[in-house]
């Protein structure tokens, strides 16, 4: 029993009331983290997969296509035209030019606010669901290493933003076909939908919110910064659709360049 | 009309039980009515607490089938069909019956440090719309404590009531930190002893908040951040030495008067 140091007398280690059980809920608490498990599984196990594979991430004939799981490609075992820049980083034939950048986009996602609350509720279970008992013995949430490292989600972020920049010119390129002029196919629209959930996910972060506007004391005496800070609060308001949205749309993304690349489908050619 | 069971947690610090009583449920009735209804019928020795019955004095806060709700907001005919359970606040030490004892929360409140504003100008504090309008909705808070009780980190581990303040009063430190007339810096105080850093955003506080505050989004999150400009980014420290700006140790925040 120990005092809460204050002038009200505050006794810890007191009798609580109801019974000692996890939960009294009736409800389906449980379908929330069935549902985030499945969905964040799935994406693992794909985007390592994608990582892995080291082939039929780009399609360079009368497309200018690049799966944004490789993009920007920055190592010498590229596909020939995949990548437009003049730095590249020396590496064997074998090695996947995805393992050089995806740390930078799963990092922003991993520190994200809203997937921390995902993942520790569904993977952690601390807790499971709402008034759900905490599957742990002991706590320190995020005053200890490695969890204190989430802090550093504004980094991510700022890399995020290089990404988009990358992937948005990623889309531009795609209204580009090798030979055949200008023109939009299912390709283009596919990269310039990923590129706009992209940014939409990115600027209505949490972090993002906070740099535009939300450290500030007084908006009176910032009225630049609360003019940015009013246009991100409603993005941030859908920050969990935009979240979820990009990360299944990324990995539709793949799949699509990757099913053109293969020869599997034809990128058909709108206009 | 129809019966209905409520399965309602009766017991002091010594011990306690459920309790089975079938009432009839009227019409547009609301759990506290059904309450009331035991104490005047089957118990009168049931101990509830209650005030206001319109959701704005936070006093009748339980758990009803295991979610921390307002007794007297959460109509009858809105809960699935069987027995009703209802019991105490866990988080917070049994007084008797579906009364606990929120004295934590208290001692919480004492510790947040006031507002310290400037030393008055000639023409007097001038307050700006855009400025007010910002602390708006954590003023909206009745003290429920509900989301004081869902909060995993103290209603699970009861050792963290030494080291956390809890949802409601990072509204409160919130609130402070944005206020644009405060010259204390609480955010070495909220990290090292409030225990910001315990949170890990899963948001039952803003789910269960009767007034609809977005806790998490709203003033958790600013914290967070604003304490990671204070600690964890070498960027804002670079910042603050150009621009000479210093923040207050959380010593110093912790002994800062109220003007």
């Amino acid at each position: 029993m120990t005092a809460v140091g204050s002038s009200t007398k505050v006794v810890l280690g007191g009798t609580r009331g109801g019974p000692d059980v996890a939960t009294l809920r009736q409800d389906r608490w449980w379908v929330q983290p069935v549902v985030t498990v499945s969905i964040l599984t799935a994406f693992v196990i794909y985007s390592t997969w994608a990582a892995f594979q080291n082939k039929n991430y780009y399609v360079g004939f009368d497309r200018d296509l690049i799966s944004p799981f490789y993009s920007p490609c920055l190592a010498t075992s590229c596909e020939a035209g995949a990548s437009n820049s003049g730095f590249l980083i020396h590496t064997p034939g074998w090695f996947s030019p995805a393992l050089l950048i995806l740390i930078f986009p799963l990092g922003f996602r991993l520190t994200c606010y809203y997937y921390r609350r995902s993942y520790y509720r569904a993977f952690w279970w601390s807790p499971p669901a709402c008034a759900v008992s905490d599957a742990h013995a002991s706590y320190s949430g995020e005053t200890k290493f490695p969890l204190i490292m989430q802090n550093l989600h504004r980094y991510f972020f700022y890399a995020g933003l290089v990404f988009n920049v990358l992937l948005t010119y990623d889309a531009i390129r795609a209204f580009r076909q090798p030979g055949l002029g200008f023109g939009v196919t299912v390709g283009t629209l596919v990269l310039v939908t990923n590129a706009t959930l992209l940014w939409l996910y990115s600027l209505s972060c949490h972090a993002c919110r906070h740099l535009c506007g939300g450290q500030v004391r007084s908006f009176a005496q910032h009225p630049w910064r609360h003019k940015f800070w009013k246009f991100v609060t409603p993005l941030n308001a859908k920050h969990m659709n935009f979240a979820w949205a990009s990360l299944v749309f990324v990995a539709l993304t793949d799949v699509y360049i990757r099913l053109v690349a293969s020869g599997a489908i034809t990128d058909y050619k709108l206009f | 009309m129809s019966d209905v069971t409520m399965r309602v947690w009766r017991g002091d610090a010594n011990g306690g039980q459920f309790e089975d009583y079938t009432v009839t449920q009227q019409e547009g009735e609301v759990v506290l009515d059904v309450i009331h209804r035991i104490q005047a019928t089957d118990a009168p020795d049931l101990a509830c607490r209650w005030n206001c019955k319109a959701g704005k004095c936070g006093s009748c806060a339980a758990e009803i089938n295991g979610k921390p709700r307002l007794m007297c907001m959460t109509r009858m005919d809105q809960l699935p069909e069987g027995p009703v359970t209802i019991t105490p606040m866990k988080t917070f030490p049994i007084i008797r019956d579906l009364v606990t004892d929120v004295s934590f929360n208290y001692a919480q409140a004492e510790k947040v440090p006031a507002l310290l504003p400037p030393p008055m100008p000639a023409d007097g504090y001038r307050m700006f719309q855009q400025d007010v309008e910002r602390g708006q909705e954590f003023r909206k808070c009745i003290e429920c404590f509900m989301c004081q009780d869902v909060c995993h980190v103290i209603r699970d581990h009861e050792d963290n009531k030494q080291y956390y303040a809890g949802p409601r009063f990072f509204i409160r430190y919130a609130e402070l930190e944005m206020h644009p007339l405060d010259t204390n810096d609480r955010r070495d105080l909220i990290r090292e002893e409030m225990g910001l850093g315990y949170c890990n955003i899963t948001k039952c506080c803003t789910e269960v908040c009767p007034e609809h505050i977005k806790i998490t989004d709203n003033a958790i999150i600013p914290l967070k951040e604003r304490v990671v400009d204070a600690q964890y980014d070498p960027v804002a420290w670079l910042g603050r030495k150009i621009r000479r700006k210093t923040k207050r140790s959380a010593e110093e925040a912790a002994v800062q008067p109220a003007p």
